[in-house]
């Protein structure tokens, strides 16, 4: 039966089996490939999108079960990169082989909607159900308190200095 | 000891479409002086293409190894862009196909890439930098001495303050004759743009979006979805499946059995099911019901392994790999610390599962495959399905991570026939339970152990009984110790003897294979020895290192065994003693540090752990201090510390909690509920500091990884008195009064 749903702020039909976890409808039938899949049984977070505001694992969420959902994607995160996670994620160089990624900033958008300024246990909490198996997960940490404050603004001038702000820090770490 | 790298190059120029400039080099790579633990890297002699100028003024750098997380898309173009004299924001990389005839061997293993590449990359920069000089001083007839690169791709005329741009110099420089890539000047690490800066990963852009990047992201027109169903017990066959009934399913196109042979890196029996989304393929292969043939390796298990492993060790080993005085003379009489120790297989669980995409049309077979080991994959399709390995194509996709892994091509050969057999182009996709049950673990092992200290509690014997698997003198693959490994060299009695099963189930190379078993064995050990000795556990290793002494090379042409620097080791176990103030700080009880060290993939880390065990036995890893130690130079600082933290932790899970058990011939586990990574509450605080030496920079990907899991177990025991002789952890009872 034909399910429909709002995708990164556009309303689709999909003429999907019921039974069809909302993962696969995103990256075969709408061509949305930023959601992975990692291991199908909500293990892992890679498949992390937002479902309603909320982190979910569409890995096995049936389509049927999201219908009239607003469900928001990686790809529908930003119009353009510029949300303040990925560019954090750009300016620190989380990733190793950024597999997970997608998922760890889905999941971090949607801590920072409702903490905005989340403490190290508030990150302990929201990210333990996304695996990172190049265990990124200093640069996670420090990606989302960076992202929390782009988006308080605190240092402007700081955030467009990109590349130099990464030399530093892991200048600095070394 | 110095390695150095072998070098014949030759320098080849040839105009492109649209009056560019492509520079290639002939280029021999060879790493010499492997370990026995690493992989062998090709030594094809062959003509490389690495430089794109179009003359719209776009440049372009070929990224030629496959990318899994390493970092190598982006380093390896960093020394063609350094020599080339170039503006690294203003380059296109783009990632190579499989092609070792233009590019030189490309795999992702042993941590090669650095020590393999530093020195012909950096000539086929310097070659471009040196043919856009002749270019410009030729078209302003000039001495070219009165020229020089900016930096931006621009050559200047000094005395004039006349530049040309590269794209301008492209078609005249095409013209030239190259110098000779082998004397080619070469910038001094003192003029260093590139190399040495904490460059971020050229892909992050595609990461943070969620752009198609990765092998499970290929998509072909017309591609079908499979599955494919092996036996749980390695390589057994298919006596008989409902095919009929799983033909008839929502959108299945095919059904059927591949016969598969008994090689179990090879293509193995299994049932192909192939439908017209992912999705229906899943739905159908749950209701797959297959009658697998018997199959002896029915008849192993780990309890088995285990119990034939504690006969061999209650028994003289069946024969030695490496001795040097006499260990079992040497131990007769003396004050004898003896242990046993054993760790588990384990599975590689890189987050993407193996997926291929392939097509095979008119005997021609092209792959999408996010592989490490390309070539390899090529030789096993063209033998499995009888073509001619030029007939294959491989595109190197981005892999979510490989470990090792991705070094078979099982996948790849698994895609490839199902293709054959369906003529349209297929894309495979494992579940997480093909992936942790159809690995190449790491195999398991088992140790007896026996030292001496003398009076004045140096060591003075070592022997060591390692149980492993293989047949007759082989070991099967990554279950074997090279015999010059450490301590061989730094004890006057020593000796590496083995003993051999059989073994049905496959093994390959884990991250830092070999070493990130034996690290935990040895350096463990050598506590209990430090302790028996009445030392520190830092100054009772730093008198090893002084007690180096190697046998006298061999007569002969054979392969000459590799002794690490003892030097080396010393400076970075005096620099993280020193991080991590060892031995000043009053730790409360429950709390301990633990050091260790380890050479391996030409890398020197020595590191140490604080960890804390609560009185019910909750274990926290307080803090890693690393010292490396890779060479003259951390090509990209920002990547380096992501696989430094990224191996540290790395084998903190392996400790852990990570554990493959075999039961009947098949794996027991079968996903992250049951075979768990770490998570971001575990993570501890991790500082790395780098020593550098003069020798040319090695590989960052594993060495890092193997000293970690004995800090830990040493900390524990500082912590605890525990002595743990087993991995993993949570199988001990830590709890203390």
């Amino acid at each position: 039966m034909p399910v429909s749903l709002t995708v990164n702020g556009t309303r689709r039909t999909l003429d999907v089996p019921d039974d069809m976890p909302l993962l696969w409808a995103l990256r075969e039938v709408l061509d949305l490939k930023g959601p992975k899949f990692g291991c199908g049984i909500g293990q892992c977070g890679a498949c992390t999108v937002h479902v309603n505001g909320n982190a979910v694992r569409s890995c096995n969420l049936p389509v049927a079960g999201v219908a009239n959902a607003n469900i928001v994607t990686i790809e529908g995160l930003s119009a353009d990169g510029t949300h303040p996670l990925q560019v954090a994620w750009q300016e620190l160089d989380v990733a190793q082989c950024g597999y997970c990624q997608a998922g760890q900033i889905m999941t971090a958008a949607a801590l920072l909607r409702r903490t905005p300024r989340p403490s190290d246990s508030d990150i302990d909490r929201a990210m333990t159900g996304n695996l990172c198996r190049c265990a990124t997960y200093h640069r996670i940490r420090e990606g989302i308190h960076r992202a929390a404050s782009i988006a308080a603004n605190d240092d402007a001038a700081d955030a467009t200095a990109t590349d130099a702000t990464a030399a530093a820090r892991a200048q600095e770490a070394l | 000891m110095t390695k150095t790298l072998d070098r014949r190059d030759f320098l080849r120029v040839s105009g492109i479409a649209g009056g560019g400039l492509l520079i290639g080099t002939t280029l021999q790579f060879r790493a010499r002086d492997a370990q026995a633990s690493e992989l062998p890297t090709d030594a094809d002699f062959a003509p490389n293409a690495f430089i794109k100028i179009a003359a719209d003024g776009k440049i372009t750098i070929i990224a030629k190894n496959p990318e899994v997380g390493q970092g190598v898309k982006t380093s390896m173009p960093q020394l063609i862009a350094e020599e080339l004299d170039v503006a690294w924001d203003s380059l296109i990389i783009e990632q190579a196909d499989s092609d070792p005839a233009k590019y030189g061997p490309q795999v992702a293993g042993g941590s090669t890439a650095t020590p393999t590449n530093w020195e012909p990359l950096r000539r086929a920069g310097a070659v471009g930098r040196a043919l856009m000089i002749s270019a410009a001083a030729q078209t302003w007839n000039v001495p070219e001495a009165e020229c020089a690169t900016m930096g931006d791709a621009t050559v200047q005329h000094r005395p004039t303050q006349r530049s040309l741009r590269y794209a301008e110099l492209a078609a005249k420089a095409a013209t030239l004759t190259a110098p000779d890539a082998a004397t080619v000047r070469m910038k001094a690490a003192s003029e260093y743009r590139i190399i040495g800066k904490p460059i971020p990963g050229v892909d992050n852009p595609k990461i943070v979006r969620g752009q198609p990047l990765f092998g499970i992201d290929v998509t072909v027109p017309g591609m079908l979805h499979a599955q494919y169903v092996k036996a749980p017990v390695f390589g057994a066959r298919v006596a008989s499946a409902n095919l009929d009934e799983i033909k008839r399913m929502r959108g299945v196109r095919d059904a059927f059995v591949i016969e598969g042979g008994t090689q179990l890196a090879g293509l193995l029996p299994g049932v192909a099911i192939v439908a017209d989304s992912y999705w229906n393929s899943r739905v159908a292969r749950n209701a797959l019901k297959v009658t697998w043939a018997e199959h002896p390796t029915a008849q192993q298990s780990s309890a088995a392994f285990r119990t034939k492993a504690t006969e061999f060790l209650a028994t003289e080993p069946q024969r030695t790999l490496f001795a040097m005085g006499d260990a079992p003379a040497a131990l007769q009489g003396a004050s004898v610390v003896q242990a046993e120790y054993e760790y588990p297989f384990l599975a590689h669980a890189s987050l993407e599962p193996m997926n291929c995409t392939a097509h095979f049309v008119d005997g021609k077979l092209e792959v999408w495959a996010p592989t490490q080991n390309p070539q390899s994959g090529r030789a096993l399709c063209a033998n499995t399905l009888g073509i001619d390995q030029a007939n294959i194509t491989i595109h190197m996709v981005r892999g979510g991570g490989g470990f090792g892994r991705r070094l078979n091509n099982d996948y790849m050969v698994e895609a490839a026939a199902i293709a054959k057999q369906v003529a349209v182009p297929v894309k495979l996709v494992w579940t997480r339970e093909d992936d942790i049950k159809h690995d190449f673990y790491r195999p398991a092992g088992y140790h007896k152990l026996r030292g001496a200290v003398d009076a004045q509690g140096k060591l003075v014997a070592w022997d060591n009984h390692f149980v492993s698997f293989g047949e007759g003198n082989g070991f099967a693959p990554a279950a074997g110790i090279g015999g010059s490994e450490f301590p061989a060299g730094f004890v006057p009695n020593f000796r590496l003897a083995t003993s051999t099963m059989p073994l049905g189930v496959p093994t390959g190379f884990l991250r830092a294979p070999t070493s990130n078993a034996i690290a935990f064995v040895y350096q463990s050990f050598i506590d209990e020895l430090a302790h028996a000795a009445k030392k520190d556990p830092v100054e009772f290793r730093r008198e090893m290192l002084a007690q180096f002494a190697p046998p006298p090379p061999p007569t002969g042409n054979g392969p000459r065994p590799v002794f690490m620097d003892a030097a080396r080791m010393r400076g970075v176990l005096d620099l993280v003693a020193e991080m991590s103030g060892w031995g000043t700080k009053p730790l409360p009880r429950g709390t301990g540090m633990g050091v260790a060290f380890h050479f391996s993939h030409r890398g020197y880390f020595a590191e140490v752990v604080q960890a804390t065990v609560a009185r019910n036995g909750t274990l926290t890893v307080d803090k890693v201090w690393v010292a490396g130690d890779v060479g003259s130079v951390i090509i990209n600082p920002s990547g380096a510390l992501n696989q430094v933290r990224g191996s540290v932790l790395d084998g903190i899970s392996e400790a852990l909690a990570q554990e493959i058990t075999i039961e009947a011939g098949a794996t027991k586990q079968s996903n992250f509920n049951d075979f768990p990574l770490l998570r971001m509450r575990g993570v501890p605080p991790v500082e790395v500091q780098f020593k550098i030496s003069d020798v040319p920079p090695t590989g960052m990907g594993e060495p890092a990884l193997p000293p970690v899991i004995p800090a830990l177990t040493n900390a524990i025991f500082a912590a605890t008195g525990k002595r743990i002789r087993s991995l993993p952890l949570n199988k001990h009872d830590l709890r203390w009064s």
